[in-house]
Order: structure tokens, then C-alpha cells, then sequence
């Protein structure tokens, strides 16, 4: 379990900065994303992309601003629970809130401030009509244990890197390997290509391309897969597993239950203190919706700093808040 | 009625058949994606035009002439579904006066990503 003061969901740039904001208060922060790396969009989708909104930076590539921050709020020792999804909120007894994510992880803090940017990176489903059926009954989207495929067969689809790397892997791990794509080429990494059709000529893979998997087969655990050739008609292959990776995009997801007021994705906020409708839940970044907003990284760091202004009342009501400036006090970490 | 220099019309089809008449500037640096979500058509530009999302998929109907899509946009359109032949992405195609006309139509969004 999980005790902190203020809980972060979301590791992208405003999460991170929040850690740093909040650090100078002395309060301490725990941050949860369901990627398995912080940095949000930035390390997700961007990272070789130059930014040229930062202030002070004429221009810095996304993933460098996600490596400046993480160094700017190293000295405040943050917690992650990276990989797992936030799921569930409810308010306790002694007024803090238990936030559960899908893996199990129960966090506890006085303060949530969701910094959720446009939702978490969930994996793009194909639309096969009855895909949820299988959904953990031979239908997998990430691979946690690449064991589970040990001497079975297996059916990949996907044209990136993803569905490249992981067909060379599980070539040596199942018994039967077969990718499909959709388009005539590849278009990952270069060797990546060049391997997977090496293993396709040495019998090691099925290899089919200008194909889709259209539909799935099976009584309750799934048998096969339906394949849709361009040119070629239909034809069915007997499977195990069907792996789909067709990359990742953002959904709100369980956040949009929480009870929170929502307007075209994003949670609305007053613009004192960016506080939520629920008393000590803030939304920071992109996620949060106010007259005026922009889904800008700047603005996002400027709510990030007043929201923690308003958190420290809530942790510390007894507590008179000092207002310090860096360049008079430096910045320190926790004691102890 | 006097049509302004720096205007063309643009018609898109929406996902349920809506045929929408739009009326675009030319001198603004538009792209399509832009367009729709200016006039509030369904259209998400989640990665604000960067050719890293395709959730503005678009079917050019019309016979324009587009520069050819970079290996950025085929990137994505790889990874899209329901893609055609005329399959481009919105926030690739920027608006000029030699777009007057231009007629595309949504692509869908997969269900199961709802």
C-alpha cells in the first residue's frame, strides 16, 4: 500500500513538474501511469520532436523535457506505480482518498491531482465484430509473459515495430508464428524487416500479407482466426492466441466514472485553485477544461504550481503556507 | 453574393451520411483536420496534426490533385483501419485555392475502440 500526500495520476510533463511544485512545500508525491515509462505523450508518441512553446527553451525534443524534469524533481524522491491503470476512487473515513489501480495497488492521499492528459494509452483493438469474447480467453494486447505462448500457436497482426519485434522473439518461444498485415510492406526498423522475412523463407514463420483478420473462432476459448485476403478470398487458420498490436491511443477511461463533472473529455475545474467538483481532487494539464483553456505543456506547469498551493491547505490545515522563492532558499529535498 | 478572394468550399461527409458545405479560407494555413474540428465536426486530431494518431482518417472523393503522402502519414495510415485506396490523413492535407471543391468523407471509427 501506498501513503503519500498528494497522488498524481499521470506521468506525463505536468505530473512530473507537479512532484517539483509540491516538493518545495514539502509535500510528497506518488505518481501512477499506465504506461511503463513516465513522460506521457512526450515519451509515448513524440519524443524525437522538438518543442518550441517551453519558456526558456527556443526549442528542446520531447523526450529531453521529460529527462529535465525527471532530473528537476529528483531531489524530492517521487514514487511510481508505472504499467497499471488508476480505476477506482473512494473517499475513507479520515478523509483521504483510496485509489486502486487495475494490477491491485491501493494508494491513500489526502490529494489527487489528475494530470491525465488526453487519458491513458490503451492498445488499439481491430474492429472484428466479436473481438471482447476472447478478450483473456486466447485474445492478448500486451505481452506480459512471453511464456504463455510457449509451444503454442500463435497468430500476430500489425505492420510496426511492434508486430515485427515480438513476431522474431516468439518465433523461438511458440510452436507456430503467423503474422498479418494488411499492406504489401513492412514498415518498422529496417533489420527488423529484413528478419522477419528471413524467418518467413526459412519456414520458421507463416509470413501473409494484404490480409486482415476479420473474425475469431471458437467455443469460448479461441481455436482460430478468419483471414480476409485481398485477392485471395477467405480462409480460416486453427490458433491459439491471437495477438493484435496496432499500436496505442488515449482513452479517459474509468476517470469519466468517477463522478466528476465532464465536458468533451475533460474534467472541469474552477481556475483559483483547478479543484475539481470533488473537494481535494484537482484536474492539471490537458485533461482539465475551464473558459480560456489551452491544452498547452506551459499552462499545464502554471496549474500544476497554484493547484499545489491549494493541496498543502488540505494536508496541512493547521499549517501557515510561507511563500519562498527558489533563488533565496535553493532547493532541497526531504529529510530523512 | 460576392465570394471573398480567399475562400473555397470544402464538403464533408460525416459518419452517419450528414453532408456538410463548408466555407474555408485559403490564407490561414488550414489543414482539413482543422477544418472539422473548427466547424465541430467528430473529427479528434488527438495528436494536434503530427501525422501520429490517424483519428483524422479522411476518403478523398474528389479528383484533386494532393502531394504525395510522406513516410510519416503512410506510418500511420499502415496502422489505421478501414483504410482505402483514398485514404489520407486530414491534418496532412493543406488547404489551398486549388482545393476548391474538395470533397471528403469521415472514415469510420472502430467500435471496439469506443
Amino acid at each position: 500500500m501506498v501513503e503519500t500526500d498528494i497522488l498524481i495520476i499521470g506521468a506525463g510533463p505536468v505530473g512530473l513538474f507537479t512532484v517539483f511544485e509540491a516538493g518545495l512545500l514539502k509535500l510528497r508525491c506518488h505518481l501512477i501511469d499506465a504506461l511503463p515509462q513516465p513522460g506521457g505523450q512526450l515519451s509515448e508518441i513524440y519524443p524525437k520532436k522538438p518543442i518550441y512553446d517551453i519558456p526558456g527553451y527556443p526549442s528542446v525534443l520531447a523526450g529531453t523535457l521529460v529527462d529535465n524534469l525527471m532530473e528537476q524533481i529528483k531531489p524530492f524522491g517521487p514514487g511510481f506505480t508505472l504499467g497499471e491503470r488508476a480505476e477506482t476512487i473512494d473517499k475513507q473515513e479520515d478523509g483521504r482518498f483510496k485509489v486502486i489501480t487495475n494490477r491491485g495497488t491501493v494508494h491513500l492521499a489526502p490529494v489527487v491531482a489528475i494530470a491525465g492528459g488526453l487519458g491513458s494509452f490503451e492498445p488499439r483493438k481491430p474492429p472484428i465484430s466479436n473481438l471482447a469474447d476472447f478478450e483473456d480467453n486466447g485474445v492478448e494486447y500486451i505481452i506480459r509473459d512471453p511464456e504463455l505462448y510457449r509451444d503454442k500457436r500463435i497468430v500476430v497482426a500489425g505492420g510496426g515495430d511492434s508486430a515485427l519485434d515480438w513476431t522474431i522473439f516468439l518465433a523461438d518461444v511458440a510452436s507456430e508464428v503467423s503474422l498479418i498485415h494488411r499492406r504489401k510492406e513492412f514498415r518498422g526498423a529496417l533489420d527488423s524487416v529484413e528478419k522477419v522475412e528471413l524467418l518467413a523463407a526459412d519456414g520458421k514463420i507463416k509470413l501473409i500479407k494484404e490480409a486482415q483478420v476479420v473474425g475469431l473462432k471458437g467455443d469460448g476459448k479461441l481455436e482460430g482466426v478468419s483471414i480476409k485476403h485481398k485477392t485471395e478470398g477467405e480462409f480460416d487458420i486453427a490458433t491459439d492466441h491471437f495477438i493484435p498490436l496496432f499500436g496505442l491511443s488515449p482513452k479517459l477511461g474509468p476517470i469519466g466514472d468517477w463522478g466528476l463533472e465532464i465536458e468533451k473529455n475533460a474534467i472541469v475545474v474552477n481556475t483559483f485553485d483547478y479543484e475539481t467538483n470533488i473537494p481535494g481532487v484537482y484536474a492539471i494539464g490537458d485533461v482539465n477544461s475551464y473558459p480560456g483553456k489551452l491544452k498547452l505543456i506551459l499552462c499545464g506547469f502554471h496549474e500544476a504550481t497554484l493547484m499545489c498551493q491549494s493541496a498543502y491547505k488540505i494536508v496541512h490545515p493547521d499549517k501557515k503556507i510561507s511563500f519562498k522563492y527558489t533563488t533565496v532558499t535553493g532547493v532541497s529535498g526531504f529529510e530523512g | 453574393m460576392e465570394e471573398a478572394d480567399n475562400m473555397i468550399k470544402v464538403t464533408v461527409i460525416d459518419r452517419d451520411d450528414t453532408i456538410h458545405e463548408l466555407d474555408v479560407p485559403t490564407d490561414m494555413n488550414f489543414n482539413m483536420m482543422e477544418i472539422c474540428k473548427s466547424y465541430e465536426l467528430p473529427v479528434e486530431g488527438t495528436c494536434g496534426g503530427m501525422a501520429l494518431c490517424a483519428s483524422c482518417h479522411m476518403y478523398v472523393l474528389s479528383d484533386h490533385e494532393l502531394p504525395e503522402a510522406t513516410d510519416d502519414e503512410e506510418d500511420m495510415l499502415d496502422q489505421a483501419f478501414f483504410v482505402e485506396d483514398n485514404s489520407r490523413l486530414g491534418c496532412q492535407i493543406k488547404i489551398h485555392e486549388g482545393l476548391d471543391g474538395l470533397k471528403v468523407k469521415l472514415a469510420p471509427v472502430d467500435e471496439n475502440s469506443l
